[in-house]
């Protein structure tokens, strides 16, 4: 019902949207009916092989450098392609209880339209009043019954699902996330990798035969926010002084794009969240770089002094430096991640700069000050900050 | 010379002179009139819902392209907070109570309602309110670049809301305004409901009252009675916590910002079925007269009504289905939220049996309620959907919500705030609206609506959360809000269409008489406008359609109720 | 002039006049003011049994609050005289009138003035405001809104013995006594319910 939406409705450029849209058609067709594991495997390939052989274009598209910052094109965020299984559960449901409300529509609506036209009074016609009917017993008790009964039935299918995705218990192999909303940023921490980044939450890819999902505990450092990503799970909120947990398990790799879902002040609006599944090595070989200190290029030095005298330490952590403070996002690896203040920029050089000298110009009334700092000193930092990959 | 307020005032008293206008300004300020008022609380309303459009417009201005620098986001969240709140404390309100002023003494039979005075302090404490909410605008930081409006989401939750994130005075004004305008209402509901239940006139016992009176003087003034100063309790919590340093929402202090919502949502939720059962209300007069059949079912209609009117305040956590409540909370909720949709649904049966078998004129104010019905049966549907607690974990905060209330606030409320101004507009001015103008009105607001609305429901599905201030461009959702704002102008033509029809109308509209739509309750016994004192004879009754039986004397109605 | 559809006054009334009785706007009134009422004191009553023991530092109940007992009985009895004032005005008993009227407002006053010794000893001594702790912010907020609507009854009240007083006061305005009593006895109520949360569960 929804696939014609997915995909086809966006701004993607060219043969970004039409090659995405084609192997998005062939994971539509396949991913629901069963299949030999080869069949899978290339559907997966040709998915996989597309997404990296599109993220040159995407990268020049949006701005998004190097070879591990290339997560795929955005696909639009909707609840009807899922890729997890809570969402593919929450898709069940809908389907369900839409199924149940077209029906009534589509009854009550040609019950009304008929009214409207049969009963109409026609030109010429008597002005005497029609018969005056002020009840029946047993239609009012009919049209109240069966309500009641579709109410029931639909309560018994709601419980369900409630009590299956709520109380999913975590397998072995889960891996244990803790996401911080700040405001405007997401702060995610691995606390069993050793693992501090902000803004991207990377997961491993689960297979259904052998789940391994991702728990996701939340935590506000603040006020409400709220963590959606439509197609890996419903939303759940941020609440200060209360903690919340959530799953997902996605099937397939690529980028999920999502975004703060509970106003939480001026830049709401800009609090993206990107979620990228790789496949189990991929996964692995992220964890190992995020787990490694940061980067001490010599050469950038100078930069790195600069970043320990203007009081960026207070607020940021590079790990393997004295810089450990924890206001604004880990900065160990910035230069791993896709995009600037929780996603209003590309990470590029020139926005970084931008950013630096003034964080209201891109995003006003973020909380990270302007550091008044001279040109020269911005240029070194800025090439210190480059080297965090 | 007929000016405006002669053409309301008391044609008893009208006098060959002219009564200076500051002497008639004067009497429309300390009157005590039920009537007056009633107008007044309408006039006020329409007031809002100009500057609340306009604000909205805005809103859609902002996001008919991704990325736009039209407003600021400063500017942004406070246009949503004001417009939220100015439509339902400033709006909705009064004009459905302003109805109710002064509709329900003329249908019982009374002179006033039980306490004149208290009900024109009720409206002065309103209006009072609504410019305080205003006055944000121009105090503390003054206006340029539209500042110091309250920005905090017309629910202003906690700890958002609380000093440490909201510094200055901006929230204050939100609160202290819809601390004042409450009471306002808490005192209007005490009067309605003390009318209600002792000034009726001889012969109308309660099961003879017109459902207008039964929705409106009993469950809405009564659920009033009972939510709304739970609101009013939580802001006064909210006013120690910014002022006295108390720590009720603090959750620095162990405070629990989840306690807000709880409260807050007592109130909310019961509030939009005040804000919905007017709609009911006046449907339930209108559509009967203009398909020229009792309404079928006036028992389980009132049932029905008392039935949503309790059962609501057992459903407000159903917008907290995200917070993380838990598995049996969460399912009670979905239980008692579906089980409200049984008698909601039951009612546009009954309305729907009504028409069922009649002679339905379509004029302007069947019209009206005739989209009601519709766009009022997908708002309960898309709420039932929303009762299913996982599609509501993917949807809640959404446009999908969005589009959901707007279908019960513009798509069933305001709709039938148009059809009750068509219906007695003649009763209260002595003048026909004019149906062609009213055409015009009925079909750029239909059309324009739904293109707005239906359009929401599509966008919130594809992922776009509330009150976002822009969006980046590779969301896919720039087609879906493109065309809602298109709605914009078309709505907006509507309206303006229908104030310039009041104002012709209400010069050289057609004299209505007393009863231009021939229909069957006590207002329409009495001339248009009513005299001060409503009768010349407290009426009495032996049915529920007393004029009914004057005008059928061989088949009165109390032979078969 | 038209003026109207003329009702027809020949039908034989269903009521004749005297018969057809509805309940007084008066007591309507008043009875909508207490349900808005109770329900405003409701949320304070829930929040506060909502934070019992989620304070994160003391003072505690446990260390600094004492059982009211005295404010407890001038309150009940403040009822009892206040019923006595009403059946005495009903029967016309001027004197007596005048007498259990005052009396009503001289134990509402000392319930006052205990609820400020009460509150003077938890600030100087203990140091607890409405900003120290969870306890402090809804128990003042509690007691002090019900502190608020006893002396809102004792003004009604002192009202009442002036116009006793005067001799303004006549069995006729019965039913107006009755009301403010009504009042009266719906603070008493709310005092039980705040006895039993703050004083009793809550410590």
């Amino acid at each position: 019902m929804w696939s014609g939406v997915n995909g086809s409705t966006g701004l993607e450029e060219g043969k970004v949207s039409q090659a995405t849209r084609s192997v998005e058609k062939a994971r539509w067709r396949f991913v629901d009916r069963p299949l030999c594991h080869g069949f899978r495997a290339v559907v997966c390939a040709i998915r996989v092989a597309a997404i990296v052989g599109l993220s040159g274009l995407a990268s020049i598209a949006l701005g998004a450098p190097g070879a591990l910052g290339d997560d795929g094109p955005v696909q639009t965020p909707n609840m009807f392609a899922p890729v997890s299984t809570p969402a593919f559960a929450i898709r069940d449901i809908s389907y369900f209880v839409l199924g149940i409300c077209a029906v009534i529509f589509v009854v009550v609506a040609a019950l009304l339209t008929y009214s409207i036209i049969r009963f109409r009074r026609r030109r010429g016609e008597d002005t005497r009043e029609p018969p005056q009917v002020y009840g029946s017993n047993q239609i009012e008790l009919a049209w109240t019954v069966v309500p009641v009964l579709i109410v029931f039935v639909l309560f018994l299918a709601t419980a369900r699902y409630i009590f299956g995705i709520e109380g999913h218990e975590p397998p072995p192999q889960t891996l244990q996330v803790t996401v911080v909303g700040h405001q405007w940023w997401w702060e995610i921490r691995y606390p069993d990798l050793g693992i501090v980044t902000a803004n991207e939450l990377h997961v491993p890819v689960s297979n259904p035969a052998n789940p391994s999902p991702t728990f996701l505990t939340l935590e506000s450092a603040d006020v409400i926010h709220s963590f959606w990503v439509p197609q890996l799970a419903g939303k759940l909120d941020v609440i200060p002084n209360k903690t919340n947990r959530t799953w997902i398990e996605p099937h397939t790799p690529g980028l999920y794009v999502g975004q703060c879902a509970e106003f939480c002040g001026v830049q709401h609006a800009w609090m993206l969240l990107r979620v990228i599944v790789h496949p189990k090595d991929a996964f692995d070989a992220w964890v190992v770089e995020q787990q490694a200190p940061a980067v001490d290029d010599r050469v950038a030095r100078t930069g790195r002094d600069v970043f320990g005298s203007v009081a960026c330490i207070n607020c940021h952590t590079v790990r393997g430096t004295t810089a450990n403070g924890i206001f604004g996002p880990d900065l160990t690896h910035l230069m791993s991640r896709s995009t600037l203040g929780a996603g209003v920029a590309a990470n590029t050089p020139e926005n970084l700069r931008n950013w630096i000298e003034n964080p209201a110009g891109l995003k006003s009334g973020a909380l990270m000050p302007a550091m008044q700092l001279s040109s020269r000193e911005l240029d070194q930092l800025v090439a210190y900050l480059l080297t965090l990959r | 010379m007929h000016g405006i307020a002669d053409t309301l005032g008391y044609p008893e008293e009208a006098t060959s002179t002219q009564v200076p206008l500051l002497a008639r300004l004067h009497e429309w300020v300390i009157t005590v009139d039920h009537k007056r008022l009633g107008i007044m609380y309408i006039c006020m309303g329409l007031v809002f819902l100009l500057v609340a459009g306009l604000e909205a417009s805005l809103i859609r201005l902002q996001l008919v392209v991704p990325e736009n620098t039209l407003l600021s986001p400063q500017v942004f969240n406070r246009l949503f907070t004001m417009h939220g709140t100015t439509m339902v404390f400033f709006v909705g309100i009064p004009i459905l109570f302003g109805f109710a002023n002064y509709l329900v003494p003329l249908m019982i039979g009374a002179r006033d309602l039980a306490f004149p005075r208290l009900n024109a302090f009720g409206f002065w404490l309103t209006l009072f309110g609504g410019l305080l909410l205003y006055l944000s605008y121009v105090a503390g930081d003054g206006l340029y670049g539209a500042g110091s409006a309250p920005d905090v989401g017309w629910f202003a939750y906690a700890p958002l809301a609380g000093r440490a994130f909201s510094p200055g005075n901006s929230t204050d004004y939100w609160n202290l305004a819809i601390l004042a305008s409450g009471f306002g209402t808490i005192a209007t509901s005490v009067n309605l409901i003390a009318t209600t239940l002792s000034l009726r006139c001889p012969g109308m016992t309660l099961s003879r009252m017109p459902l207008f009176v039964w929705m409106m003087g009993v469950v809405v003034s009564g659920m009033t009675l009972v939510i709304l100063p739970p609101l009013s309790a939580a802001q006064i919590m909210l006013l120690f916590d910014r002022f006295l340093g108390s720590h009720f929402f603090d959750t620095q202090a162990g405070g629990s910002a989840v306690l807000w919502q709880h409260f807050f949502w007592f109130f909310g939720h019961p509030e939009v079925y005040v804000l919905a059962i007017p709609a009911f209300a006046f449907a339930s007069e209108i559509i009967p007269v203009f398909s020229r059949k009792v309404i079928f079912g006036y028992p389980m209609m009132v049932a029905a009504t008392v039935g949503i009117g309790v059962v609501s305040m057992g459903v407000w956590a159903h917008h907290m289905f995200a917070v993380g409540m838990g598995r049996t909370p969460n399912a009670f909720f979905a239980a008692s939220t579906m089980l409200i949709g049984v008698p909601t649904g039951v009612k546009i049966f009954n309305w729907l049996g009504t028409m069922y078998g009649g002679r339905i004129r379509f004029g302007t104010p069947m019209l009206f309620c005739t989209a009601f019905l519709f766009q009022f049966l997908c708002a309960g549907l898309t709420g039932i959907m929303l009762a299913v607690v996982p599609f509501d974990w993917q949807l809640t905060d959404s446009y999908f919500v969005v589009a959901h209330f707007h279908f019960v606030l513009v798509g069933a409320t305001i709709f039938n705030i148009f059809a009750a101004m068509y219906y007695w507009f003649p009763k209260a001015t002595g003048r026909m609206l004019n149906e062609t103008l009213g055409r015009w009105h009925f079909w750029l607001l239909v059309i324009g609506f739904n293109l707005t609305f239906v359009t929401l429901h599509f966008v919130g599905i594809l992922g776009m959360p509330r009150r976002i201030y822009t969006y980046p461009a590779d969301r896919g959702w720039e087609l879906w809000n493109l065309v809602a704002t298109l709605g914009v102008p078309l709505q907006g033509a509507a309206i303006l269409l229908f104030l310039i029809n009041v104002i012709l109308s209400l010069r050289r509209g057609k004299p209505a008489g007393n009863d231009p739509w021939d229909a069957w309750t006590l207002e329409w016994s009495t001339p248009s406008p009513p005299p001060a004192y409503n009768f010349d004879t407290i009426p009495e009754v032996k049915s529920r359609r007393p004029l009914w039986d004057l005008k059928h004397p061989s088949d009165p109605d109390g032979l078969h109720e | 002039m038209n003026k109207g559809i003329p009702m027809p006054s020949v039908l034989t009334p269903e009521f004749p006049s005297g018969d057809w009785s509805q309940l007084s706007h008066r007591r309507a009134g008043v009875i909508g003011l207490i349900i808005a009422e109770a329900s405003l004191l409701g949320i304070f009553v829930v929040a506060y049994l909502f934070y019992i023991g989620k304070s994160l530092n003391g003072p505690y109940p446990k260390d600094v609050l004492g059982v009211p007992v005295v404010n407890t009985l001038c309150l009940l009895a403040s009822s009892v005289t206040v019923g006595l004032a009403v059946r005495a005005l009903r029967q016309g008993h001027r004197r007596l009138v005048s007498t259990w009227l005052p009396v009503t407002v001289v134990l509402g006053l000392a319930f006052l003035a205990g609820t400020a010794q009460e509150w003077y000893g938890l600030i100087v001594d203990h140091g607890l405001t409405i900003g120290t702790n969870l306890f402090g912010t809804t128990f003042y907020s509690l007691v002090g809104f019900h502190a608020f609507h006893v002396t809102i009854g004792v003004v009604m009240l002192t009202l009442l013995t002036v116009f006793a007083w005067s001799g303004a006061l006549r069995p006729t305005h019965a039913e107006h006594a009755e009301l403010v009593s009504w009042y009266w006895h719906f603070v008493d109520g709310v005092w039980i319910v705040v006895l039993t949360v703050v004083y009793i569960i809550g410590r």
